[in-house]
């Protein structure tokens, strides 16, 4: 029953702190040098793991379907298949799960660390609102981030996608970005940039509610770090499955 | 008009009782001395005051405006009273010496840079840290710490401040000096202030020296003697939540309370 009792209240807490740092959006005063400095942080930060992870999962992509689609007949269509696996779905996932190991952490033991040297008390006590100091620029800062770092993932990864097929697997070059492109509209490029924003959403806030809500010393950080970072994974392919789901029940 | 008043004040954490039915005045210009063990709630009374901790019941008084019940933007002008120093500092180790100390004034809005310079070069020069000003957190000893902690508090001319144990874990030396500072902001800045310590060396430093301006405008440092007995500081001993002594320092002495005795022997 506790249990119970005890993850009712999580996900309360946690849409009260969501709701107040969107609504924080529209109060005064607003951090906009932490904004930028967090942007910094998390998308230039964030870049190189994630242009090594679209490269390679793009690669990788090319390698497996080719290898697949070679006893259909239809190696051509592997410049489609790496396209659309990565924009509609690895592209956002990789992105969002490499944010949560990198951001959600970094963002958990920050805060975690704040809370246990007493800092987020003794910035209340000077008069700061630490959800608009903290909170809310990490959330901008994750929630725009997120969509840009995966288009350069897609980018990315379709470019590891023609190394292997024209290297490896001989294809002609204008084929594959043909293929590649055409089987493209807009809705799938839609998709693939919804998931990011709603992930980005997940990483940042769950990295802040974990740290917020650390306990116990530094033994306290690390297991806020841990389960900010499990949490926002999990939550991550949760919400990747429902997202999927409703886009497909929208499409035309 | 008193700067503090707690009235019947209860507080648990997670069925831990930390304050039964706690009652305490402090008048203007007064320091009280909160003395007790580790866990008896003297840290929970200090957040209390600036509205960081709320009471399970009762009320506190800030210059006898009841704070109880007021959200986070109520505080705000409460807290402008409050200068809070928090065990070993609490300073944000990713801002520089100079702007933890400017932390406050950019908030309330002072975008000046010169006033701001020259705000954070007189507190530093209060506490004798002005050669410190570029340093980073990390960079600092202890004692340092604690008195750029101190002098964060101090910006804004705080009429309350309030201390986390400022000496705990220092030397004798750099202990009395904090004690010196905070001595004479009792005295020559009638500050209302509440100390909370398990330090009886500080604490009785408190109780028995005070400071006078001499001829050239420094402070001096005078103990009391036969003649003149400090009164503005008074001790208060908390055990489990509950007070256990208030008076001044001269009666604590001759308490005949077992834990009393053993806490001061």
């Amino acid at each position: 029953m506790s249990f119970i009792y005890q993850s009712v209240y999580e996900v309360q807490e946690f849409t009260l702190l969501s709701f107040r740092a969107v609504t924080n959006l529209f109060r005064k005063p607003r951090y906009l040098q932490d904004t930028l400095q967090q942007m910094d942080i998390i998308g230039v930060g964030s870049l190189v793991i994630i242009v090594l992870t679209g490269f390679f999962t793009g690669a990788v992509l090319a390698l497996q379907s080719a290898n697949s689609l070679k006893a259909f007949g239809a190696v051509n269509l592997t410049g489609q298949l790496v396209s659309l696996s990565l924009i509609k779905e690895l592209g956002p996932v990789l992105t969002a799960l490499m944010l949560a190991g990198r951001v959600g952490s970094g963002i958990a033991s920050e805060l975690g660390s704040m809370v246990v040297t007493e800092q987020i008390s003794a910035m209340r006590a000077l008069g700061t609102d630490p959800t608009k100091k903290l909170v809310t620029p990490r959330m901008i800062a994750t929630t725009t981030m997120a969509p840009l770092l995966t288009v350069m993932a897609d980018l990315f990864g379709l470019v590891g996608g023609w190394i292997v097929s024209f290297y490896a697997l001989r294809l002609n070059t204008e084929l594959f970005w043909t293929t590649a492109i055409r089987s493209l509209d807009y809705n799938y490029a839609l998709e693939g940039l919804i998931k990011p924003i709603v992930f980005g959403f997940i990483v940042g806030m769950v990295g802040c509610y974990f740290g917020l809500r650390t306990t116990g010393g530094t033994q306290g950080v690390g297991r806020s770090t841990t389960q900010a970072v499990v949490t926002a994974s999990i939550l991550v392919i949760v919400a990747d499955f429902f997202l999927t789901k409703i886009v497909l029940e929208l499409r035309p | 008009m008193s700067a503090i008043r707690f009235e019947n004040v209860s507080k648990s954490y997670d069925g831990q009782i930390v304050l039964q039915n706690f009652s305490m005045v402090v008048q203007t210009a007064e320091t009280k001395v909160i003395l007790g063990g580790t866990g008896s709630g003297k840290s929970t009374v200090l957040k209390m005051v600036a509205g960081l901790v709320k009471p399970d019941s009762g009320q506190v008084l800030v210059e006898d405006e009841d704070i109880t019940d007021l959200t986070e933007n109520e505080l705000q002008p409460i807290r402008r009273k409050i200068g809070f120093v928090f065990q070993e500092g609490a300073l944000f180790d990713s801002l520089s010496v100079k702007e933890n100390v400017a932390y406050r004034l950019r908030e309330n809005g002072v975008r000046n840079e010169k006033e701001i310079d020259e705000i954070v070069r007189e507190v530093l020069g209060f506490v004798g840290l002005e050669d410190a000003i570029a340093k980073m957190p990390a960079e600092l000893s202890g004692g340092m710490k604690r008195r750029v902690a101190i002098a964060r508090a101090l910006v804004g001319h705080p009429r309350i401040l309030l201390y986390d144990e400022p000496t705990a874990g220092l030397d004798p030396i750099t202990s009395r000096a904090i004690c010196e500072l905070i001595i004479k902001l009792r005295d020559l800045e009638r500050v209302s202030s509440i100390f909370v310590t398990h330090d009886l060396k500080s604490a009785y430093t408190m109780a028995s020296e005070f400071a006078v301006l001499g001829p050239h405008g420094e402070a001096t440092f005078v103990s009391e003697n036969d003649r003149f007995c400090l009164i503005n500081t008074r001790f208060l001993m908390l055990k489990e939540g509950k007070v256990l002594f208030e008076g001044p320092d001269e009666t604590l002495r001759s308490v005949k309370e077992e834990y009393i005795q053993e806490f001061l022997s």
